[in-house]
């Protein structure tokens, strides 16, 4: 493997992680909006207490997948930068109010406007993953090239192909954050009922939504339709299958299987797509061996990143040994 | 506005607001890590009160400072392409180290702050060094970055001018670190020590003097006195390498227009291009170079040396660099004042005098480092990078970025009353648990 391929397949993998991680924090934020019945207030709650110690640590995946990109490809990061300059911005705004409305709630607005945070908090959660979804598609779709100047404000970047894939994004999200909370409310079943129901909801929202997104792909975008039926279809097979299995094991409550099931159909999502587009990072005009930095960044990059992993990785287990051991005492 | 402008004006709001959380998130855990260790120490339950008070503030400064610092990482590509196509596999070493440090200290805070019933006593203490330590190490890795851009290095450009090689470590070691870096650390320590003793004081004038607040006031006073004599000298050995490295800068800086020896200091007063001197200014003859370079008669560049489109806008860098100097100098005699009454009264000092300049120097100190900031950030224009990239080149040409701008200055002044509302809250409530 290159030293660019290996930065690449790093970020790649720094994308997989912030997906399953925080992708199940926003998928929280959708469901603390949409609560409802006569357990809403303990739904918020289940939320509020599987994300608080986690969810900032979940957060900086993003960061370090921002950071390792502009320092492995600068000149593919300054293209996407420019071209979805709008989507980028608007999942940003979602990134930030999400962030401080949840602390505000937790941390101080005891006695008044927690729900007006709360409701922040919620909308925020959609915003982010659509809007890095929406941009995610753009680049898949081939949309994103290297000289072009957006001329419009939606110019380039709201293809339908995009909006669709934001929302399949967003049901993901719900998705796994749903079924993360199956296994968080395995000792209180009426809660675990609520959440299975919302998990099989937007299980399966999220399979019209990749099914739809299939065929959209087939008539208006062949890129994306190549990159997902090329190099990238055996993933998309074990998707499909994996898809089943995952609402299945949903269906019969079997929390730590669905999560095991639920993580995996978003790593096999992720990874279909480099792999559909290999050689290219920023198709039809950026591959990953051009747009790469000199070797010398690329490897420091590696250094860092080993030595970073050898503090953090222990760091990280102790975190979640400590709040998401098995039965944790509260 | 044109999208250089919007686009400056955006970044600047952004660092702005993010600095005053960050430093924030570097002083206040070292001053939790005090004060639960001598709860551990002497048993006394009011140390405690005291480190818990602090992480629950320090809960909500963190998460907005890691969302305004998120929103700085996009920010650098989203408002600067130009610069980061160039930049960012020189500079991205220490972003990534960064990227760890804040890691650490987001999972540390994690145990930190959730963790008070599920770690034992020591090992939720131990929690805070890494919390200290890695904010300490993320603020010296960021600023780093900011040095590259004042002292480029660690690079090679072919003869068109593409990047053929880097060193990485070359480019974060760069000549500006060695003042830069210190500088703004200590910064961090003055601007924590002050609030923090800001905030106990305003409530002492409220007539609670009870000894959770003497204890707030003197530990951020200890805090803020070390802070502010280092935060001088380092201070000082930055003007001096600017004057070596940067003299356009320096020039700026003291609203020097004609390069001469023996070249005298100007405090205050508003440097006038078409007159090519400083207005309403008191000047201290041989001053500045005195303090540039120990000599009096050491010659000092101007700015008419340079051509106009390579100066800084003289006006803003003189007034931030006095506005810096001058409230920094203060804030040292009043801490310097404050410990005098200390020892030779042996007892906090309590006069209402007093009381009211520790309140007004918490913001001012904020206020002191933003200065500082709008010295380095000002006067390295028209640069992006210096002597390399103009600013202007660097920009993105997407649209709607007056917009955007509106967009994020209405996020910014939301996030800021309600964490000002929510801080006061929380003290309102200290004042009470300490009555």
């Amino acid at each position: 493997m290159t030293l660019a391929a290996a930065n690449a397949a790093l970020l790649w993998a720094a994308l997989t992680t912030y997906a399953v991680l925080a992708g199940a924090d926003f998928g929280g934020g959708v469901w603390d909006l949409l609560a409802s019945g006569p357990r809403a207030a303990q739904q918020r709650r289940a939320v509020a207490e599987a994300m608080g110690p986690v969810w900032e640590a979940n957060h900086v995946w993003l960061i370090f997948l921002v950071v390792g990109f502009f320092t492995a490809f600068p000149p593919a990061f300054a293209v996407l930068a420019l071209a979805l300059y709008l989507p980028l911005t608007l999942a940003l705004v979602g990134i930030i109010l999400r962030g401080a409305a949840f602390a505000f709630r937790a941390h101080g607005a005891e006695a008044e406007g927690a729900s007006r945070w709360g409701l922040v908090f919620g909308s925020a959660s959609l915003l982010a993953p659509f809007f890095l979804g929406a941009a995610a598609a753009d680049v898949a779709a081939g949309h994103v090239h290297a000289n072009g100047r957006p001329a419009g404000v939606f110019e380039g970047w709201a293809t339908p192909e995009a909006l669709l894939i934001g929302l399949l994004a967003v049901s993901l999200c719900a998705y796994l954050a749903a079924t993360y909370l199956l296994v968080e409310t395995a000792d209180r079943p009426d809660l675990q009922a609520d959440f299975r129901r919302r998990a099989l909801g937007a299980g399966a929202l999220a399979g019209v939504l990749a099914i739809a997104t299939l065929a959209l792909a087939r008539s208006q975008a062949p890129r994306l339709f190549e990159t997902l039926t090329g190099n990238g279809l055996p993933l998309l097979v074990l998707a499909i299958l994996n898809g089943g299995v995952a609402l299945w094991t949903v269906w019969r409550t079997r929390p730590r299987v669905a999560r095991a099931a639920v993580i995996a159909q978003v790593v096999l999502v992720i990874w279909a797509w480099p792999l559909g587009q290999w050689p290219y990072l920023v198709p039809p005009d950026l591959t990953v061996a051009g747009s790469a930095a000199p070797s010398q960044a690329l490897q420091a990059m590696l250094v860092v990143t080993g030595v970073g992993m050898a503090l953090l990785a222990p760091s990280l287990w102790y975190l979640f040994h400590v709040f998401k051991g098995r039965l944790p005492q509260a | 506005m044109n999208n250089v402008t919007l686009a400056r004006a955006t970044m600047g709001t952004s660092l702005g607001f993010h600095i005053v959380f960050a430093v924030l998130g570097v002083g206040l855990p070292l001053l939790m890590f005090v004060a639960e260790g001598l709860w551990l120490w002497r048993r006394d339950p009011g140390w405690l009160e005291l480190a818990r008070r602090w992480s629950k503030a320090f809960g909500i400064l963190f998460a907005v400072g890691a969302v305004s610092g998120t929103a700085l990482s996009f920010e650098l590509g989203l408002l600067w392409p130009g610069f980061m196509a160039f930049s960012g596999s020189i500079i991205g070493l220490p972003f990534s180290a960064e990227g760890f440090a804040f890691f650490l200290e987001a999972v540390f805070l994690a145990l930190y702050l959730y963790g008070w019933d599920r770690l034992s006593p020591v090992a939720h203490w131990l929690t805070s060094i890494p919390i200290a330590v890695s904010g300490a190490a993320s603020s010296l890795f960021v600023v780093m970055a900011n040095a590259w851009m004042n002292s480029p290095a660690g690079f090679h450009l072919d003869a068109a001018g593409k990047l053929v090689s880097v060193d990485p470590l070359a480019a974060a070691l760069n000549p500006s670190t060695a003042t830069e870096d210190p500088h703004m650390l200590v910064s961090a320590y003055v601007v924590t020590g002050f609030l923090v003793a800001a905030v106990y004081a305003a409530g002492m004038l409220r007539g609670r003097t009870d000894l959770h607040h003497r204890r707030g006031l003197a530990l951020g006073m200890a805090m803020a006195a070390p802070a502010i004599a280092l935060a001088g000298i380092t201070g000082d050995s930055s003007a001096r390498f600017i004057y070596q490295a940067q003299p356009v800068k320096f020039a700026a800086m003291e609203g020097l227009y004609q390069t001469q020896r023996g070249a005298p200091i100007h405090l205050g007063g508003i440097p006038s291009d078409s007159q090519h001197r400083v207005l309403f200014a008191i000047e201290i003859p041989y001053g500045l170079s005195l303090l540039a370079a120990f000599d009096p008669n050491a010659q000092v560049q101007g700015l008419d040396s340079y051509p106009p489109d390579l100066r800084p806008n003289p006006v803003v860098v003189h007034l931030s660099f006095d506005t810096m100097a001058g409230l920094g100098t203060l804030l040292g005699l009043l801490a310097l004042g404050f410990w005098i009454l200390v020892v030779r009264g042996r007892r906090l000092p309590l006069q209402r005098r007093l009381l009211w300049a520790l309140v007004v120097a918490g913001p001012a100190a904020a206020v002191t480092m933003e200065a500082g900031w709008f010295v380095t950030e000002f006067g390295r224009q028209p640069w992006i990078v210096y002597g390399l990239i103009r600013t202007s080149q660097a920009a993105t040409s997407a649209p709607a970025l007056g917009a955007t701008f509106g967009v994020f200055l209405a996020i910014y002044a939301l996030l800021a009353l309600t964490s000002a509302r929510l801080l006061l809250r929380l003290a309102r409530g200290a004042r009470q648990a300490g009555a």
